[in-house]
């Protein structure tokens, strides 16, 4: 049987290169900022709604969001163009090493970064840490009244409070694609699922694939030339390319 | 040669009454005296207080406490991108609180600093009661507290561990073992007078004591054993609190965070601790003075006169690491941390940042100076109560005021306390209140320590001179 320990060092270790297994292309430029993609994406992942007056004080979860801001001077302004945040699952993540629990991991797999819902015990180290602060934390245990219920997405853990969570690349749609495939004989082509945020997107601003097939659309999108990484200089090693002003 | 004669008295005279290890009364008369102060029946004052406190406690700590386990955190004040508020403050406040504690007892001993002895365990207590502060305060701030367990490192079938990279992994490691050895480190010193209070008392007292005192007797080979024991904890002790607060540090220093990753913190976080309890210790000295029977013997203007120069000394420590801190950040020219500068000193919370200045730097140097205003207790203690404000602020600015500010700009938002303002005095009356319970319980004046301090003193006539000399007793 194998155990933790036989899995090698070298195995864990992501190098630079690699650039992940899964990743995303987002477009800002035709981005409309429309918010479909933060519906689609709390309808998904059976994400909480937590109300006016605990969103009013920044509580709000979501694991995408639209950021937006005011440029220049009043009444000289312009808008900067929409940038959709969420989960840059990074290589090297700032969060992984700060949990004590192991509650946020990196999946070895789908090498993308984890959270472990039912290990999480509430130090809210890892929301500290992360740069991009795209992690949520249930502040408390929000209410669903009928007939919400009934649209949860089986496939996703409801959260509790006192737990973190985050963008998970939709991981429930990775597995189902790859079980539909593994079941037919074949592997997942590209295309065939996506996330909620991208397939919901109807600018198609978001795009999301295999990194390390250099044949498919996202890595074919993400070597263009102007492609940036969110801040790039603190070496996380983020799988999310941002285009903008092409 | 009258006249040389009745110099000479004057001059002895002069130094017994200032110097406690000088004038030394007879033993037994010594024991009655701190008897006497514990055993002494409370007053109503005293039951009002402690009623007040209790009242505080049980609302403010176990209520509120109550209501946050079962609500969720959602009723504190925390949010994004301030996932740390006063919890963290608390936390880091009182774990410096009990620092003062162990440098008084454990380096002044290790460096024979003779006016240490009267207060050696009113600071011990502090150290203790301050962590248990600490505790309460972390485990709070955790979204799960049922499941705190999970960050023990206990074997189990599934071989999940806690994870050791992590800075609160090493947190709840350092912490415990500082609690564990400082609560020993607090009963060693503790068993002769324990033993004392157990040969003059009668009824449930007597059997308290009989338990505590382990039977001791005061044979040569005890005091042999229990002086190796003290001797080896004093110096072990020295490097667990230097490394408890230089890891709650690194909670922060090795956080990818605009002004928090900075190098200098550990030793910075040790001299603000230090700062603080020393404070503390200045405040619980003046009231143990000012409230308890037959104090004003045992702690005299002398112990105030060091501790306030401790205090001076610290303050200006404290200055140089953070001006050193706040420097190199400057000069970085990471524009983050530029922008987080600027928000200390001119955000909504500036007023903070200056005030953290005037009561941590301004307020000590400006009255620390003077030897007649050091050893005014209720001077020295207001001082104590300033630098912990002080301190407070510090604390305060560090956590969340910084967290307000990160490099996503859309995230950025203020902190505003909720239920974890109760939750807060109610640690600090917690606190006041173990403290009060151990004033009637324990002995607080360790009477052995300054028996043997005033063996070890004598004054010696030189020509006309009359000179202090202090022996070697180890």
């Amino acid at each position: 049987m194998a155990t933790l320990n036989d899995l090698k060092i070298s195995e864990i270790k992501l190098s630079e290169s690699e650039g992940g297994k899964w990743g995303m292309v987002i477009d800002q430029d035709i981005c409309t900022g429309c918010q479909a993609c933060v519906a689609a994406c709390a309808m998904e992942n059976n994400i909480s709604f937590v109300g006016e007056v605990d969103a009013g004080y920044g509580r709000s979860m979501h694991w995408i969001r639209i950021e937006r801001f005011w440029e220049g001077e009043y009444p000289e302004v312009k808008m900067t163009p929409n940038q959709p945040m969420m989960c840059q699952q990074c290589g090297a993540a700032p969060c992984e090493p700060v949990c004590p629990a192991f509650a946020t991991v990196h999946s070895l797999a789908e090498k993308v970064n984890l959270q472990v819902y039912n290990r999480c015990v509430g130090t809210r180290y890892c929301a500290n840490n992360c740069p991009y602060q795209v992690r949520s934390f249930n502040w408390r245990d929000y209410e669903r009244p009928e007939p919400l219920p009934n649209q949860l997405n089986p496939d996703v853990t409801v959260r509790r409070r006192g737990i973190m969570e985050k963008c998970t690349f939709c991981i429930q749609r990775i597995h189902h694609a790859q079980d539909q495939a593994k079941a037919e004989g074949r592997e997942v082509m590209d295309g065939e699922f996506t996330t909620a945020c991208a397939q919901v997107c109807p600018a198609n601003a978001i795009t999301f694939g295999r990194m390390d097939d250099p044949q498919s659309l996202v890595s074919q999108l993400a070597k263009r030339r102007g492609g940036m990484k969110m801040h790039e200089d603190l070496g996380t090693l983020p799988v999310v390319t941002y285009f903008k002003g092409g | 040669m009258a006249d040389h004669n009745h110099h000479a008295e004057h001059a002895e005279a002069h130094f017994r009454e200032k110097h406690l290890m000088l004038d030394p009364l007879p033993r037994g008369q010594m024991n009655d005296m701190v008897m006497e102060a514990m055993t002494e029946k409370p007053t109503w004052k005293f039951w009002l207080i402690f009623g007040i406190l209790a009242a505080i406690t049980a609302y403010g700590l176990f209520y509120s406490w109550g209501v946050m386990i079962a609500e969720g955190l959602g009723v504190a004040g925390v949010n994004r991108p301030s996932y740390w508020g006063i919890f963290l403050v608390n936390t880091v406040f009182w774990i410096g609180i009990s620092h003062a504690g162990t440098f008084i007892s454990a380096i002044l001993r290790v460096f024979k600093a003779e006016f240490r002895r009267p207060f050696t365990r009113a600071a011990e207590l502090m150290t203790t009661f301050g962590l248990v502060q600490a505790g309460f305060s972390i485990f709070m701030h955790m979204g799960r507290v049922w499941l705190s367990y999970w960050l023990m490192p206990y074997p189990n079938q599934r071989m999940l561990w806690p994870n050791f990279h992590s800075p609160l992994s090493w947190d709840l490691l350092a912490i415990t073992t500082y609690l564990l050895s400082s609560t020993m480190y607090l009963f060693l010193p503790l068993i002769p007078d324990v033993a004392m209070a157990r040969d003059r008392s009668t009824g449930w007292r007597k059997s308290f004591y009989k338990v505590l005192a382990l039977g001791f007797r005061g044979t040569e080979g005890e005091w042999a054993h229990l002086r190796n024991a003290m001797n080896i904890f004093a110096f072990a002790i020295i490097p667990v609190m230097f490394s408890v607060h230089t890891i709650v540090s690194w909670d922060f220093a090795v956080a990818t965070r605009p002004g928090w990753s900075s190098t200098i913190f550990g030793p910075y976080f040790i001299v603000g601790a230090l700062h603080s309890g020393m404070g503390a210790a200045a405040i619980v000295l003046a009231v143990i003075q000012g409230t308890m029977k037959h104090m004003k013997y045992f702690v005299r203007a002398e112990h105030f006169d060091a501790i306030g120069k401790l205090m001076l000394i610290i303050s200006m420590a404290w200055a140089y690491f953070f001006f050193n801190d706040y420097m190199v950040q400057w000069y970085g020219g990471d524009s983050w941390t530029d922008q987080l500068l600027h928000f200390h000193e001119y955000g909504p919370l500036g007023w903070m940042w200056f005030a953290m200045l005037i009561c941590n730097v301004a307020v000590p140097w400006l009255i620390l100076w003077n030897a007649r205003w050091r050893a005014t207790p209720w001077l020295i203690a207001t001082v104590g109560i300033i630098i912990n404000v002080g301190m407070w602020f510090e604390r305060y600015i560090i956590i969340p005021v910084s967290l307000a500010i990160n490099r996503m700009p859309f995230t950025w938002r203020l902190y505003e306390p909720g239920i974890e303002i109760p939750l807060g005095i109610g640690t600090l009356a917690f606190f006041i209140l173990l403290y009060m319970a151990a004033s009637k319980l324990i002995p607080l004046i360790p009477v052995w320590e300054v028996q043997e301090g005033q063996m070890a003193h004598e004054l010696k006539k030189f020509g006309r001179e009359t000179v202090v000399t202090v022996s070697e007793l180890e």
